[in-house]
């Protein structure tokens, strides 16, 4: 194996008896079809240079190609000649390529929007996730390897652009820093601090200087997380960067007149999702004949139910159409029904007429009890819904079928345990 | 632009020996056949003729040895705190306090404006660097005014020196290096020094008495730690920047030039 000018190996049973002109004239070609990647040829044209300082004479001297010294075969590893794609770190996009892509997202927009026959301009993200789940129905479950069409700011990455100009200065003025969006915003905070300080000083110089003075509402929000903040800044930070910065915007926080700064404070926290979803009483609707009624649903293990309930009746139960005697045989599930009725005390009162679909009997029979409690929160006193809430009228069960788990026969029970 | 005076010029900008390479990039050595050649004079005019001028941009009117004595420049740190290599800048001492030299000051100092001044005018990079705490703040802000640049915060191990790494590959390092107190915060070298020079960029210190000047070029002998001293210099060096930069925009427009280099 010798090494031609342009770096591909070739075998040394190429040369032909002519001598070098031939072979250089083989390995040429082959030059010119392969595209081996330059780097590649360095690094083997490297070592073989190490077995024998000859290597130079090969490129120089044309008429003494076969050279006298032994060759050596020398193998080299294939990975030194594949890109190391490790290395590259997560895939760069040039702005033409992002704005190639914002433009086919537009007209793309369009055209579905036609294609469902809708007004292309009124024609929001909403809209189009439901268009793509009706033209690409997917049945995959991992909601993230289903077909998406969304805004390409939402799918790549933000990236950093060109730091300088075409002179090579930057164009931040703590580029040399490393950091410089998370240094730039320590900058911006200590300012604001400083300004609050001096506007302090000012309202004491006048005698006006207050503590009680407008308090910012942090309750129900948190600080961003240190993610949300890299996300922002498109920049990595350590835990004690991050940890600064939330010092900092507490020592904000601390001074008597951060109200100042409430807007660019509030861009750092996050307001929590309301934790305890408060059911609200359905409203109490009049037909025209001007008897009251109220609508509720229930639901129980996976059957779903929906309850009319209608104001001066007898006390007249219609499930699915059919009489409430002849839906359920059971006296356990009509006492389910009835028991919501009983303890309010409201029992020949009321017309039930009722919808339930899904699961066994006993659960359509929970699910239409939660619902006729539900509806019967609009016909009763506050008093009365708060011993409903305790005699457990409206909670609805929480319990569900315990999956199969492996190595089991069943949820619980094991299979026959042999002791030898 | 003819892209060999401006290799000229970028040879100037990345070494420190400014004359030596002006000298070097005549137009007429470097000429390509696209760029007129009255350009090209003209250009070198510009960049050549302030360079043989002791004081072109009249710094000298800027501080007089009494602003530099009310502004407690002179004050050093107590005697025991002496770095030995900066007993010739030292007056002597009284009460324990070093005192600094100011006439060796105004004269080191006036070296350092000028040179500052220089290399703004040839639109170099200028890098702020301190690590006081309490003036960080002060500096980030001139930096900002002058159009420079400022690092006062943790010097993170190669910026300089594996520059293509900590930032991207085709970075352009800072021409000068401007420290306004050669200390970090555990009173030890700030390593910038020994950086900038490891990669030949020239540097201005502010030396105290307990500061080590060896690796200088440009050192300032002066108070580091009284906000006086700290604003003076920061309001002399944004003036220096500033009137350079002015005086580049005004030749520039006499001549009637409107791509700068």
């Amino acid at each position: 194996m010798w090494i031609c000018e342009c770096g591909i190996l070739q075998d040394v049973s190429l040369q032909c008896a002519k001598g070098c002109d031939v072979v250089f004239a083989s390995c040429l070609s082959a030059c010119r079809r392969a595209n081996m990647a330059a780097s590649g040829c360095r690094g083997v044209r490297s070592i073989l240079w190490k077995y024998g300082s000859y290597g130079n004479n090969l490129f120089v001297s044309r008429s003494k190609m076969v050279p006298q010294l032994p060759l050596r075969q020398i193998y080299v590893a294939s990975s030194l000649w594949k890109k190391n794609l490790a290395a590259a770190g997560p895939q760069k996009f040039t702005q033409e390529f992002i704005d190639k892509q914002v433009e086919e997202f537009e007209v793309g927009k369009r055209h579905l929007a036609n294609m469902m026959g809708e007004d292309p301009e009124t024609f929001t993200q909403e809209d189009i996730d439901r268009s793509i789940a009706y033209l690409f129905p997917s049945g995959l479950f991992e909601k993230r390897a289903r077909p998406v069409m969304k805004h390409p700011e939402e799918i790549f990455p933000k990236q950093t652009a060109i730091q300088w100009d075409a002179e090579g200065r930057p164009f931040h003025f703590l580029f040399y820093t490393g950091k410089q969006s998370y240094y730039s915003l320590l900058h911006d905070v200590y300012e604001k601090i400083l300004a609050i300080e001096r506007h302090q000083d000012k309202m004491r110089n006048k005698g006006l200087f207050t503590s009680d003075t407008k308090q910012i509402l942090l309750t129900g929000s948190r600080w961003l997380l240190k993610e949300e903040i890299e996300e922002n800044l498109v920049e990595n930070i350590s835990v004690q960067d991050y940890m600064r910065l939330i010092q900092l915007m507490e020592l904000l926080l601390s001074m008597p007149y951060c109200s100042l700064e409430e807007e660019f404070i509030l861009k750092f926290r996050k307001q929590l999702e309301v934790q305890s979803s408060k059911y609200e009483i359905p409203a109490l609707q009049y037909d025209p004949q001007g008897v009251a009624f109220s609508v509720a649903d229930g639901r129980r293990k996976s059957a779903k139910a929906s309850i009319t309930l209608r104001d001066s009746g007898s006390g007249n139960i219609t499930i699915n159409g059919r009489n409430y005697l002849h839906y359920f045989p059971v006296l356990q599930n009509r006492e389910q029904l009835m028991f919501p009725l009983l303890f309010v005390g409201m029992m020949g009162r009321f017309d039930i007429e009722g919808s339930v679909e899904g699961s066994g009997h006993s659960a359509q029979a929970g699910a239409l009890r939660l619902a006729i409690s539900r509806a019967l929160l609009s016909f009763v006193s506050e008093g009365e819904v708060e011993k409903m809430r305790q005699a457990g009228l409206l909670t609805a069960d929480p319990r569900i079928r315990e999956r199969k788990k492996p190595g089991q026969e069943g949820a619980r029970k094991k299979f026959t345990w042999k002791k030898r | 632009m003819a892209a060999g005076v401006l290799s000229g010029v970028r040879q100037v900008l990345r070494g420190p020996r400014l004359v030596s390479a002006v000298l070097s990039c005549h137009g007429q050595t470097f000429s390509s056949a696209a760029a007129p050649d009255t350009g090209e004079t003209v250009r070198d005019k510009i960049l050549n003729f302030p360079i043989t001028q002791p004081d072109y941009f009249h710094l000298s009117e800027l501080f007089t040895i009494k602003d530099l004595f009310e502004a407690r420049v002179h004050l050093g740190h107590k005697k025991g705190c002496r770095h030995r290599l900066m007993e010739p800048y030292l007056f002597g001492s009284r009460l324990d306090v070093d005192i600094i030299d100011l006439e060796q000051t105004a004269e080191h100092l006036q070296q350092a404006l000028n040179f500052t001044a220089h290399v703004a005018y040839r639109g170099g990079i200028i890098l702020f660097v301190s690590r006081r705490r309490q003036f960080g703040h002060l500096i980030e802000t001139t930096a900002r005014e002058c159009g420079e640049y400022a690092h006062t915060r943790y010097w993170k191990g190669g910026l300089l020196t594996n520059a293509p790494i900590q930032y991207s590959p085709g970075v352009r390092l800072p021409d000068l290096v401007i420290f306004f107190s050669t200390l970090n915060n555990v009173f030890q070298q700030h390593v910038g020094i020994r950086d900038a020079a490891k990669m030949n960029i020239p540097t201005v210190g502010i030396v105290d008495s307990n500061c080590n000047p060896s690796l200088i070029p440009y050192p300032v002998p002066g108070n580091d730690d009284t906000p006086v001293a700290m604003e003076m210099y920061c309001r002399l060096f944004k003036m220096t920047i500033n009137r350079a930069k002015d005086k580049r925009r005004q030749m520039e427009l006499l001549r009637g030039i409107s791509a700068s280099v």
